[in-house]
């Protein structure tokens, strides 16, 4: 369409005239003044910069005149439309400072509306509670082992130095699995504890074995504030040539500080347990006082009871007739053992008062937990 | 083990400033775990003193008998006049010595006494009964009744010892030897290192042959057994107060003088003894095994039928004692109250094997003193001190005379004996402590210790718990002090992290914790009638059930075989609490008893079993597959300034499946189903290709309206399940990455009306294949029912197709191409037709 008009009729190019130019550039500047948001100087400019534009359809009309006039012609037009560019440009930055402040003012919306449309889930404290405890050991170079939660008792207690004749093996702290008579003699029972994963670890791997067994365990107390017949346990063991009791302390250290905080610390008191000789009782200092409440009545600590330790567990060197019974050559292997509950630890890291919050599911309990501990 | 600090200090002559506190730290760091310390008259103040009753009026017109007393207290009231008392006991008499306290002191519990107006009268004071001086039971609960000759006026608190401190100790099982104040005696005096004043150090007359006749029959079962005679005893005599004080503040009742005897000097020297009336034993005392069926009753009074493995204490009629752990009632010392006391004794120290009175304990349900003791181990070498000890006491306290007679019947045994490195238990511990100090702490323990760099070690005979070489390092560790050892690290080989089974399950928690999923570990006890309550067939597999003999809840004697009878409860139980849109999870192992039960074997423990033996042992366990499963109630989505809710649904149980199977890499074949607890339209199976065949691993959707009846469910709760291991097993390890074209996508929407019941996928999978691989994604957008448009029985399923290819611009006309063999190959395999 714009294909220059060679039989070109200069009369007839009425808007190229300066007067028309000015009058084009004019309402222009006017529409720019008078559009009151960006919406309508978005009109406007399409209405007066836009390729239907007045000053467009001019500026394509140039084409058509004689050589000699296209020069004037092509200033003019070029300074009415520079003029128009730059009144939009301005109106622009006029129009979008006051939408900064006005308009996005009005836009506002009330962030503190929630947005709880799907509330969020968790997982229970006592999983993310083991993971935590998994994850400080695999740091070090252990790995998980896991095992049967319904167990042969060769597993559970004999193997582990607990000989037939041994209190813990009584329908009174064991639930054992009926056999064929109905009674107990099928020789499986619920674990009682995580260390019948131990003489698997120790069946099954090569040595050195370095492993964490977390998992659940089962014995017949019933449910209150303060027992579970349904817990879990974390055990660890280590096997390897030339462990010691000192490296049993040390790798208790390392798990206090990593869950509690720097500057904690362990304490072993002798004590006995069928499948470690020497055996002891593992406290930590009370993460909360650190000791401070011990003796000391103004500051009463409820966590440790101002007692300044807080008692984790049993552990102690592996009983050579264990390795025995393992295979292992205890002339040339020594290691040790640990082990622990977690609902114990939960309720003094977390403050839970009853154990049977943790057992009921109740989603209130667990919410706050969220993803990790 | 409760341990007078007052009895401790006879053995040990510890200084006058050590607490009962600072003993309890010694003994605790020696390893001895001394729960408490019992500050016994802690806030005891006198004046308590011995008084004479001299008149007793009683006082009529009340609701209970009233008596007052005029008291003579000698000078301890200043006066010297009697002293006049109100009191409501009744076990005492004109002319009665008893403990009276008087105005001005304080008993335990901070009760203070004064001059006060009670049933008309003025009491200044109170005749004292036992409880209320805090003595521990007398069996009487009236007031103390003192022996005659005590001295009026003088004062009570020393002459009842009621100020002392008590330890009491958990005694490990292995330390036997601590359940007597010797051995806390000899721990204490290592942990200070003062000498011993061993009370088992008595001049012992040997064995001879008028000793009365004992025989034997069972050496293993009773490898020594001293028979001592004490004739001529005062059926009046009483204990003397020590000797009942130091009976109460270990825990004991005062009984009769013989009983009293025995017990004490089983509590100083750890030897349960026995003392039989002589007069009625018959004939020879014997120690064999039961007869099958036999019967005793013991001196609790309970009748007793014996097993044939029972090691019983006879005489010419039968068995008169259930030995090491109660006498029999028909050779029972007659309490002096009663007519005929008993005045010739026969007194039995004995050594019983361990496991037996272990095992007749818990046959019989009957703990006692001298089981515990005989359980845990007991000094054989200490009997013949513990007879001579009763004999002394009874000589002395109730003028008997000491038969010449000693029986002794022993087996001989060889000394048990371990070399250990000297060394060793530096090896043990981590810690240098030299020869010297490990052959001082074995010596200090009572160890012989023989050699140089292996050394010889004889164990004491009160330490039968020292048998292996670690035994005697946690000797010379523990004594050392666990406290001193250095804290170092071992350095393990570098490990392979966690399992991909391991990261699964943690990734299966997050993901449906992050979509809205709560945990909620259920105990995996259940009853059998749930699963009549979830619909399950009668043949179904999930009705086989392992079961415990001795459950918790009799209700409740099996394990699950689905996670569902727990989560469900769960979810009702957090409904029934007011958390109505509640969404549960819970990854656990189930418990499938296999085809045929077979009884775990235990192998020998001397060597590592047998791969044999260990396939045997793992073949009698129950497969115990992990499941995961999910249930939700009320509202997915909750109504909110946003707009309306969104109730949970069957699409989210299986959404739910989804998203555990494409956390595991896994391809989840979810189709139409019908399974027990499962509305049976609204159900999906759920099953997954391994090894080339299908095999069904869970369901999902919304369940049947008659098992929430059942199970008192909200309405529409839905559940899915599955067995997350066989998930696990087909699921990639290694995701591999797709090839991600530049060039633009070609968008084509196709809507399809099909019969109703034709499954979106199998239209969605024969559209795939139609469109070839110029098919980058298909999405279902929307689902559409409507009798008048489509006809009846019809939907319309409307689809987004996106095709690109990877090496060029696709045209529109090979964009079409590719959507009309898709509608073609769907209109061919599910009757689809494009909708006009």
């Amino acid at each position: 369409m714009s294909a220059p008009n060679k039989s070109y009729d200069p009369v007839e190019v009425e808007a190229l005239k300066p007067e028309e130019i000015e009058r084009m550039r004019d309402e222009a500047l006017a529409a720019f003044t008078a559009a009151d948001s960006l919406d309508a100087l978005q009109e406007a400019k399409v209405a007066h910069t836009g390729g239907t534009s007045p000053l467009a359809l001019a500026n394509r009309e140039i084409g058509a005149l004689p050589p000699h006039a296209k020069a004037e012609a092509g200033k003019r037009v070029g300074q009415a439309r520079g003029a128009v560019n730059k009144a939009l440009t301005a109106r622009q930055v006029e129009l979008e400072a006051e939408r900064d402040q006005r308009v996005l003012v009005e836009e506002a919306v009330d962030v503190t509306l929630p947005y709880d449309r799907v509330p969020a889930g968790a997982r229970h404290p006592l999983t993310t509670l083991s993971e935590r405890i998994e994850d400080v050991f695999v740091a070090m170079g252990y790995e998980v082992a896991e095992g049967p939660q319904v167990e042969a008792e060769w597993f559970n207690f004999d193997a582990l130095n607990i000989g037939p004749d041994h209190p813990a093996r009584g329908e009174a702290d064991t639930f054992f699995v009926q056999g064929q008579g109905g009674g107990t003699e099928s020789g499986v029972v619920l674990r009682t504890h995580t260390s019948p994963v131990q003489i698997r670890s120790l069946l099954e791997r090569e040595l050195p074995v370095y492993v964490i067994c977390p998992g659940r365990v089962y014995r017949t107390d019933e449910l209150d504030a303060t027992h579970t017949p349904v817990f879990h346990q974390v055990e660890l063991l280590a096997i390897d040539e030339g462990l010691t009791m000192a490296d049993l302390k040390g790798t208790l250290d390392h798990m206090v500080q990593s869950l509690f905080g720097e500057g904690m610390k362990t304490r072993l008191r002798p004590n006995f347990f069928p499948f470690t000789e020497p055996s002891a009782e593992m406290d930590m200092v009370c993460y909360v006082c650190r000791g401070e409440s011990v003796g000391n009545p103004d500051r009463p600590c409820r966590t440790c009871s101002s007692e300044g330790w807080i008692e984790l567990g049993g552990c102690g060197m592996v009983n050579p007739k264990v390795l025995t019974a393992c295979g292992v050559d205890p002339e040339k292997y020594s290691g040790f053992a640990f082990g622990f509950g977690i609902e114990r630890m939960l309720m003094f890291r977390h403050n839970v008062e009853d154990m049977r919050d943790m057992v009921e599911g109740d989603v209130r309990f667990t919410r706050p937990f969220g993803m990790e501990i | 083990m409760r341990v007078p600090l007052s009895w401790l200090r006879e053995y040990v002559d510890l200084p006058a400033t050590q607490t009962g506190r600072d003993v309890q730290a010694k003994l605790i760091s020696a390893g001895l775990e001394v729960e408490t310390v019992e500050h016994l008259g802690a806030d005891l103040k006198g004046p308590l003193v011995v008084g004479q009753v001299l008149t007793i009026e009683e006082l009529e017109g009340f609701k209970k008998p009233i008596r007052f007393c005029t008291v003579d207290v000698g000078q301890a009231n200043g006066t010297g006049e009697p002293q006049e008392i109100v009191c409501g006991a009744r076990n005492f008499a004109v002319g009665d010595k008893v403990v009276v306290v008087l105005p001005g002191a304080t008993l335990p519990g901070g009760f203070s006494i004064a001059a006060r107006k009670t049933y008309g009268k003025t009491s200044h004071g109170m005749i004292c009964s036992g409880d209320e001086l805090g003595m521990g039971d007398d069996g009487s609960h009236g007031i103390i009744v003192l022996p005659p000759e005590t001295e009026v006026g003088k004062d009570a608190i020393e002459l009842l010892e009621l100020v002392d401190e008590v330890l009491d100790i958990a005694v490990t099982a292995n330390r036997g030897d601590c359940l007597s104040i010797r051995g806390v005696a000899r721990e204490t005096a290592i942990a200070y290192g003062l000498p011993l004043s061993d009370p088992a150090l008595l001049d012992v007359p040997g064995p001879n042959a008028f000793g009365y006749p004992v025989q034997v029959l069972d050496p293993v079962g009773c490898d020594r057994f001293t028979a001592r005679t004490v004739t001529g005893l005062s059926p009046e005599a009483r204990s003397p107060i020590w000797l009942q004080r130091r009976l109460q503040k270990v825990g004991m009742r005062p009984i009769s003088l013989a009983v009293d005897v025995t017990n004490y000097v089983m509590m100083e020297l750890g030897q349960p003894l026995h003392a039989y009336d002589r007069s009625l034993v018959q004939g020879t005392i014997g120690v064999r095994r039961a007869e099958e069926g036999e019967k005793i009753v013991t001196l609790d009074g309970v009748t007793r039928t014996l097993h044939a493995e029972d090691l019983v204490i006879t005489d010419e009629r039968g068995p008169i004692g259930l030995a090491g752990v109660m006498g029999g009632a028909n050779t029972e010392i007659a309490d002096h109250t009663e007519a005929e006391g008993t005045t010739d004794i026969v007194i039995e120290a004995a050594h019983f094997n361990a496991v037996s009175i272990a095992r007749t304990a818990r046959r019989h349900k009957l703990s006692s003193e001298a089981s515990k003791r005989f359980e845990r181990g007991v000094d054989p070498q200490a009997a013949s001190a513990a007879a001579q000890r009763t004999v002394d006491l009874l000589v002395l306290l109730a003028g008997g005379t000491a038969e010449a007679g000693v029986t002794e019947v022993i087996s001989p045994s060889a000394p048990h004996t371990i070399a250990v490195a000297a060394d060793h238990p530096d090896k043990v511990a981590g810690v240098e402590y030299g020869r010297e100090t490990v052959v001082r702490r074995l010596q200090e323990v009572g160890c012989d210790v023989y050699g140089q760099d292996e050394l010889i070690v004889t164990g004491p005979s009160w330490r039968p718990d020292l048998a292996e070489v670690n035994d005697l390092a946690e000797e010379v560790i523990r004594l050392e002090g666990y406290e001193n050892l250095p804290s170092t690290l071992p350095k393990p080989p570098s490990g392979r992290g966690l399992t991909h089974r391991q990261r699964l399950h943690r990734r299966v928690g997050r993901v449906l914790a992050g979509a809205g999923y709560v945990e909620a570990p259920n105990y995996p006890f259940v009853s059998e009638q749930v699963f009549d309550q979830l619909g399950l067939a009668a043949d179904d597999p999930a009705r086989r059930v392992v079961t415990l003999v001795n459950p918790l809840n009799d209700e409740e004697p099996a394990l699950r075989t689905s996670l569902l009878p727990g989560l469900l409860g769960a979810l009702r139980r957090n409904d029934g609490r007011g958390s109505h849109d509640a969404a549960l999870f819970e990854t656990g192992l189930v418990f499938l008893p296999r085809e045929e039960q077979r009884v775990a074997v235990s192998p020998p423990v001397d060597r590592r079993p047998t791969d044999e033996e260990i396939a045997e042992l793992n073949a009698a366990l129950p497969e115990q597959p992990r499941h995961v499963a999910a249930v939700l109630a009320g509202s997915r989505e909750q109504a909110g300034w946003w707009g309306k809710g969104r109730p949970a649904d069957w699409a989210d149980a299986i959404e739910a499946a989804r998203t555990v199977a494409r956390e595991a890499g896994a391809e989840l074949v979810v189709r139409s189903g019908q399974y027990g607890p499962w509305h049976p339209g609204r159900c999906a199976e759920l099953a997954v290709v391994a090894d080339g065949a299908e095999r069904v691993v869970g369901h999902a959707g919304e369940l049947h309206p008659r098992v929430l009846k059942a199970l008192g469910l909200p309405a529409r709760t839905c559940a899915m399940e599955l067995d997350l291991d066989a998930v696990e097993q087909v699921g990639d390890a290694i995701p591999q990455a797709p090839s991600i074209s530049t060039f633009p996508v070609a968008t084509q929407d196709v809507a399809l009306v099909v019969d109703k019941f034709v499954p979106h996928a199998d239209v969605e999978a024969s559209l795939r294949e139609g469109a070839g691989e110029l098919l980058e994604a298909i999405r279902l957008f929307d689902v559409y029912e409507n009798a008048e448009q489509l006809g009846e029985g019809k939907k319309s399923l409307a689809y987004a197709l996106r095709f690109r290819a990877v090496d060029r611009t696709l045209t529109v006309d090979e964009a079409s191409a590719a959507r009309d063999a898709a509608v073609a190959l769907a209109g061919e395999r599910t009757g689809a037709v494009l909708r006009s």
